[in-house]
């Protein structure tokens, strides 16, 4: 192990020419896990992996190769982005292409290694395979990168996921990283990094999409005796999970960009700021960063450059505000994490008063890419304003869902049709959600729209941080607005006036119009109505008002949702109906009197004694009593309930 | 007790109002709860008001101030599980715990929370009980669960 860290370090890392000696290449294959003389079975490790149950998957391995199997290597890799594929297990057996199976559960473990090893493999697993220079390919087995959920992909920034171990760092140099960083330390200057990355025209990735290079220069240009960095890895979005699959499938590419990023602005500190709850990601981080510092690319005059750069991870404690920009330095510095006036902006004035950089994960990963490239080579990707690729996390109800990366330029309709292969059990498209809570719908007329900063404004809808959520007929959308609502009401962190109250007040009428009237008095038509009037003159009092982007952007969902939605919105408040059958205030129930067997198990089960009748008789429901709870409807084994 | 309290404190030897927070985590983590006595030390420590620990950690939703259940479940409530019918799974917990999020039942067996995305999406609605994912989660089976899972900690 440490001649392979004084190799790497002296043959790879430090050394001067691009291209490196055969004989390396030779070690560095090796190190890849190209050239083997065993089967090596790699199996995905990320969070949706092991909710899926990949680690039963791989003691069910594990204990296979003890027992009868050939001797087999086995390691735990990044996610590779199908996430419905999960657990997903690839095997190579050597000199041969990879094979990728999907959906193995500790079950299926024995009948496919079985089938593997003895040259007879059971194809209703198989999802492809993927093809290195040189090996024999499997005939009649369809490559990965056709697949249609990766054909219309460019996978650039999420090249290295699911390929190696992300807790070794020797594969992540074998693959060419860190080389970017000690070039730049060695042979650049401050600006010329700025420079670089200002050529080619990267975009932060957070939603704003502000030009990384020019922020990094005003950061720069500040005369300061300190500077930090900051990694927004807060990713708080309900229903985004891009950062954390990068943080653990690429934590290396990650680190480097941080450092490359630190050193372009002249920092000397660096923070990666984490959402909680994701120990995972943070353990495989913090070893990721350990590594780095044992090959000492962190610490004090790294590779005799004279530049000095510490790293550490802090765990935000809980607040969705604190991924905006001055909440979070507040959150650093100690302080509740609420926002603050800017001008002056973290660049001028950040972190304890220093000029700072906050860039999110995704940019970040772009750097050490351009580094190594070239600005030109980004700027050949993705559209002429905004180049590169752009990450998403397919949820909802799509087929597929998981991580994807799309060239700039794509049209949503082909990541929606192509990608996520459609709706799933063939249900009708409602919309498309992007941008989490703060986000809007994108419905049928817009899909043709490219994935682009002005594209998407142009029709007022936000890129959003990765947030892709499918959304189908079964939904209701008054309903999946009250929840983005509610999530924002309970993260509002009530320093200005117009969030604080606004959000509250929004809540309380979009429950009003989901809800049953609990007597005639009370919620007529007319009342809900008016809120609803009301609800658009708040939603534009809090865009115009609210102190930050939390505020601004909360009454986006409901905002566009009236826009495409009004009929369903009219529908709850006026025929008081809910077409998707959500809203449970507002469903009615029924006995269908053909089909009831009078069994009594609704009856017996009504948490309010609506149901009456005699045994073996049709029962009836009192509708002024009925709650619409809907527990005879789940219980009914003869569908004799109908909803309306 | 304190002795857990007072071998955190060296670790942060300087005592910054920027060390407050990784410490109230760290003794979180370590303690399962943040007790009166540790703010009381932490404010004397870092020279600060225990009022203006205690404003700030109420201000973050992860910091608890009583100790949790015996059985911890999370409960995904981020917009892919939320589509799938969490709310349901939520109600059901709220009624079968008879507590509310964060709050743990007089008999300190349960305590739950709701977390808005876990990364499971396609496997929604997930609740993790004691760090055990459970997908495809249905309301109905969630009774019988928990009666399980007060068995056997009740028999052990």
């Amino acid at each position: 192990m440490e001649d392979l860290k004084t190799f790497l370090i002296e043959k790879v890392l430090t050394f001067e020419s691009d291209t490196l000696s055969p004989d390396t290449e030779k070690v560095l294959q090796q190190v890849r896990r190209e050239k083997t003389d065993k089967p090596v079975i790699f199996i995905s490790s990320g969070t949706s992996s092991v909710i899926a149950g990949s680690e039963k998957t791989f003691s069910a391995i594990e204990s296979y190769i003890k027992d009868n199997g050939p001797p087999a290597g086995l390691v735990h890799v990044g996610c590779t982005g199908p996430a419905t594929y999960e657990p997903l297990v690839c095997i190579q057996i050597p000199g041969k292409n990879k094979l990728y199976f999907r959906n193995i559960t500790e079950e299926k473990v024995e009948p496919l290694l079985n089938g593997v090893f003895h040259n007879d493999i059971n194809t209703d697993d198989l999802a492809g395979q993927t093809g290195t220079k040189g090996f024999e390919l499997w005939s009649g087995i369809p490559f990965m990168d056709e697949l249609p959920f990766f054909k219309k992909q460019k996978r650039v920034i999420l090249s290295n996921c699911g390929c190696y171990d992300p807790e070794s760092i020797e594969e992540y140099i074998a693959r060419g990283g860190y080389r970017a960083f000690i070039k730049a330390i060695r042979h650049y200057t401050f600006e010329e990094v700025c420079d670089i990355i200002e050529r080619s025209g990267l975009r932060g990735r957070s939603g704003g999409g502000y030009l990384t290079g020019l922020k990094w220069r005003h950061a720069l240009n500040t005369s300061s005796n300190a500077r930090y960095l900051i990694c927004n890895a807060k990713e708080s979005d309900p229903g985004a999970f891009t950062d954390r699959t990068i943080l653990e499938s690429d934590p290396h590419r990650l680190i480097e960009g941080i450092a490359i990023a630190s050193y372009a602005i002249g920092a000397s500190n660096a923070v990666i700021f984490m959402r909680s709850g994701s120990d995972h990601a943070k353990n495989r981080l913090q070893k990721a960063i350990d590594r780095a510092r044992e090959y000492g690319l962190f610490g004090h005059n790294i590779y005799s450059s004279g530049y000095n750069l510490d790293i550490n991870i802090r765990v935000e404690p809980g607040a969705f505000v604190c991924g905006e920009e001055t909440a979070l330095i507040n959150t650093l510095e100690g302080k509740r994490g609420m926002p603050q006036l800017k001008p002056p902006y973290p660049t001028t004035a950040g972190l304890f008063g220093k000029p700072t950089v906050i860039n999110n994960v995704e940019t970040l990963m772009n750097v050490p890419l351009i580094m190594q490239n070239g600005p030109e080579w980004f700027r050949a990707i993705g559209t002429e304003n905004s180049p590169g690729t752009k990450v998403f996390a397919l949820a909802g109800k799509g087929r597929l869902s998981g991580v994807v990366e799309v060239e700039m330029g794509t049209t949503i309709r082909s990541i929606l049709d192509d990608i996520a292969d459609g709706i799933r059990e063939g249900r009708e498209f409602k919309a498309i959600q992007l941008g989490g809570a703060s986000g809007s719908f994108i419905t049928e007329e817009n899909l043709d729209v490219k994935i682009d900063y002005e594209a998407l404004r142009d029709k007022g809808i936000g890129m959003g941080a990765g947030g892709f959520v499918i959304i189908d007929e079964n939904t209701c959308m008054v309903d999946l607005v009250r929840y983005y609502m509610e999530f924002i009401r309970n993260e509002s962190c009530g320093k200005c006036i117009p969030c604080r109250e606004g959000t509250g007040r929004m809540l309380e009428i979009l429950e009003s119009v989901i809800r049953k009237p609990l007597n005639e008095e009370s919620g007529t038509t007319l009342e809900r109505f008016k809120g609803v009037m009301q609800l658009e003159t708040i939603a534009s009092v809090m865009k115009d008002t609210s102190l930050c982007g939390l505020g601004q952007t909360a009454p986006n969902p409901f905002i566009s949702a009236l826009k495409n939605f009004r009929d369903e919105f009219e529908e709850h408040i006026f025929d008081r109906k809910c077409r998707a059958n959500i809203c449970r205030g507002l469903r009615t129930f029924s006995i269908d009197v053909d089909r009831c067997t009078g069994c009594t198990a609704c009856a017996s089960k009504c948490p309010v004694n609506a149901i009456y009748g005699t045994r073996l008789q049709p029962f009836f429901i009192v509708e002024e009593k009925c709650i619409g709870c809907g527990i005879c409807f789940d219980i009914c084994k003869f569908s004799a309930i109908n909803v309306k | 007790m304190s002795a857990d309290l007072d071998i955190i404190l060296k670790k942060y030897k300087q005592g910054k109002r920027e060390d407050l927070i990784p410490l109230l985590q760290e003794i979180q983590e370590v303690m399962g709860h943040i007790s009166e006595e540790a703010i009381v030390k932490i404010g004397s420590f870092l020279g600060l008001s225990t009022t203006k620990i205690y404003g700030l950690a109420t201000f973050y939703d992860r910091f608890r101030f009583f100790p949790s259940g015996k059985i911890k479940i999370s409960i995904c409530h981020g917009t892919s599980c939320f589509l799938n019918g969490s709310q349901l799974i939520i109600d059901k917990i709220k009624e079968e715990t008879g507590v509310a999020q964060g709050h743990t039942t007089r008999d300190g067996n349960f305590s739950y929370e709701i977390v808005s995305c876990m990364g499971g999406c396609c496997n929604g609605p997930v609740i993790n009980i004691n760090g055990k994912y459970h997908t495809h989660v249905k309301a109905e089976q969630l009774p019988e669960l928990i009666k399980r899972l007060k068995y056997v900690i009740e028999n052990d």
